[in-house]
């Protein structure tokens, strides 16, 4: 009986989406999650296999192609900064005042120890631009209607060649996604939460990444404040302030 | 009568000549690929050591499974009470921390720009610390080519190689990127001191050595090492002592749970080296066995040729009366003087060419480009007290089994028949 009246209600709540095809979802989840710029303040939780490490940065970032953060804590990343400007990223430590642009394998590698690596940071493009999406099912996820979306790459130069994207039928924002290799393997996993209404937007607050071939529980990411459609001073979006 | 066929066969060349040069060209060759073997196999195993195995290593188990990979992340933490229990337990092995790691060095412009980059491996090893005898295992002093050993926090070497490629020289300062212990990406500053020479390609193309405490602070491994070696103090590595040390370590930790326990494994158990340290065990009695082989049939060859040569001789022996066994006898004692001054020759000539590639070497580096195997650049005989005696097992078997096989002959050759054989 459950089961049914479980059916019946996503049935309902379905039907509006139902005419709907997966790329004019993902159109919609695209409009609801950027905005022209946003700056936020966030904490970094890296649950590894041996320890738990917690950082705070802020970022300021405009659309997805420029992008600056600096880390605030702890003492040992206090200062470290990243810019990345369309396809390019650089890193600033601190320790060894140097700038270091990160190209090649060096974007494979962990930010911070976490489970995001740099080249998911570089990838800026649209989703709607390098996948077609495609309608696989329905799924109640923490007791929200979620639509499942199957993204396969349309280009060649893409770092997860097909995504599941679990969307809020409601809210237009994904739950869960999943990243996948060509193969078929599972790379990534990220789960959203904690979603809030921001400036009159949904906005998820809390994301889990998990890299599925990496041990460890994941990493959190816990947004503290986040603000859209700031004014944020062009210098920012400079390798000179990088070293300031 | 040995004096009597001593005689013969120096005053009768025809008799000894050849069978002793062929005996001295094999026992030569077994002596000098015995040599040569040894001295690639141990040059392979020694710089593998002294590099990467140790004679004993000790790691976490976690980072035992993919030790190829370096995974720092699964390091061994409390170094300092593990080296201390080691010590006690262990006091003939002389441990050393160490941290293998990869990245890439960052060689700045005037502006902190990079200017040229190169991936690297990289070890941190107690260069400064005071007793310390990393710098002679690693024969750092000997190789180094520019500059000078770090003498002082914060300096490292390169390979000669790898600085020409990224164009720095001895007082530059280079920027390390590598992985740190806690997966993120670490930077680090170093002051080159000096460059060296390994003489393994695997190494000179890119490799940089630098104190093991400022690898630690570079790499965030506070009291913590990627592997704890260990080198018999005798400087040589014995299998089986190993094998029975890593036994003693492990059996009471055998019952403890969890992947960050430590384990410590002998060379011969590492990826790669089973292989090298059983060729090397084996290899005498390989060369022995296949020389032996192959020279007896030579040998019998050439005892069927000198038969055949001898057969006149050897009929009037028998017509005058002389035994087959008596005659049959007296060839195997002369074979065995043969095999006796074909082996000392062969020995000598054998020795002389192995102490040549010993001392020169044979240069294989421009086979060697692109390789990843820790082989090395000049190749080098070794010669070792086997190798004195080594020649003697073939030169004087296959020389007695040849005229074993081929004097069977004489027991063929028929009494009644020999004056009209003699006749014609």
């Amino acid at each position: 009986m459950k089961v049914l009246l479980l059916s019946l209600a996503l049935a309902a709540g379905l039907t509006a989406y139902s005419q709907e095809d997966g790329n004019a979802i993902l159109k919609k989840v695209e409009n609801n999650m950027s905005s022209d710029n946003r700056v936020f303040e966030a904490t970094m939780i890296v649950h590894g296999i041996r320890n738990t490490r917690t950082m705070t940065l802020k970022t300021y970032s405009v659309g997805t192609k420029e992008s600056f953060t600096e880390y605030l804590s702890p003492p040992r990343d206090r200062g470290t900064k990243m810019l990345k400007l369309e396809n390019q990223l650089w890193i600033y430590s601190p320790s060894t005042d140097r700038i270091i642009q990160i190209s090649g394998s060096l974007l494979r590698q962990s930010v911070m120890g976490s489970d995001l690596s740099y080249e998911d940071m570089m990838d800026d493009r649209k989703l709607t631009d390098v996948y077609d999406a495609v309608k696989e099912g329905n799924e109640l996820i923490d007791g929200r209607n979620a639509v499942i979306l199957k993204l396969t790459a349309t280009v060649t130069d893409i770092a997860y060649y097909t995504q599941r994207l679990w969307v809020d039928t409601e809210r237009f924002i994904p739950l869960k996604e999943e990243f996948y290799a060509r193969s078929g393997q599972l790379l990534k996993r990220t789960t959203l939460s904690h979603v809030k209404q921001i400036q009159g937007r949904w906005f998820p607050t809390r994301i889990i990444y998990k890299d599925m071939l990496k041990q460890g529980d994941g990493t959190e990411f816990i947004f503290n404040s986040v603000r859209f459609d700031q004014k944020i001073p062009e210098y920012i979006f400079t390798k000179a302030a990088l070293k300031q | 009568m040995i004096r009597f066929l001593l005689k013969g066969l120096i005053r009768d060349s025809s008799r000894s000549r050849l069978p002793i040069i062929v005996v001295s060209a094999g026992v030569a060759l077994t002596v000098l690929m015995h040599a040569y073997i040894t001295g690639i196999m141990g040059d392979t195993i020694d710089v593998n050591a002294r590099f990467f195995t140790g004679h004993l290593k000790v790691m976490t188990r976690a980072y035992a499974e993919d030790a190829d990979q370096v995974p720092n992340d699964l390091a061994i933490t409390d170094v300092d009470s593990l080296l201390r229990k080691l010590r006690k337990e262990f006091p003939r092995v002389e441990w050393s921390p160490r941290i293998h790691f990869g990245g890439l060095i960052d060689v700045p412009d005037e502006k902190g720009e990079t200017r040229s980059q190169g991936p690297v491996i990289g070890m941190g090893v107690d260069l400064l610390g005071k007793g310390s005898t990393e710098v002679r295992r690693l024969n750092l002093d000997r190789s180094l080519i520019r500059g000078a050993l770090p003498s002082q926090q914060g300096e490292a070497l390169l390979t000669e190689d790898f600085s020409m490629k990224l164009e720095v020289n001895p007082g530059d300062t280079v920027t390390l990127i590598s992985s740190g212990m806690d997966g993120s990406m670490a930077f680090y500053n170093f002051v080159v001191s000096g460059t060296v020479s390994i003489g393994y390609d695997a190494l000179d193309r890119g490799a940089m050595f630098a104190d093991i405490r400022d690898v630690r602070r570079a790499l965030n491994m506070d009291n913590a090492a990627g592997e704890i070696t260990g080198f018999f103090d005798d400087g040589y590595y014995d299998d089986g002592r190993a094998k029975a040390d890593a036994a003693k370590f492990n059996d009471p930790l055998k019952s403890v749970k969890g992947e960050f326990v430590p384990v410590m494994v002998s060379l011969g158990e590492q990826p790669n080296m089973a292989t090298y340290v059983n060729m090397l065990k084996y290899w005498s009695t390989y060369v022995a066995s296949i020389f032996v082989f192959a020279m007896s049939l030579v040998l019998w060859n050439a005892g069927l040729l000198g038969g055949l040569r001898r057969y006149g001789e050897i009929g009037i022996r028998l017509a005058m009366g002389e035994e087959k066994g008596h005659v049959y006898r007296s060839m195997i004692y002369e074979s065995v003087m043969i095999g006796i001054a074909g082996s000392v020759v062969g020995t000598a000539v054998g020795l002389f060419f192995a102490y040549l590639i010993q001392k020169h070497g044979i240069n294989i580096s421009g086979m060697m480009e692109g390789s990843s195997a820790m082989l090395p650049s000049v190749i080098r005989a070794r010669i070792s007290p086997v190798d004195f005696y080594l020649g003697f097992i073939p030169g004087l078997l296959s020389t007695v089994i040849g005229t074993v096989l081929s004097g069977i002959g004489i027991y063929k050759r028929q009494t009644a028949s020999l004056f009209k054989e003699l006749e014609a």
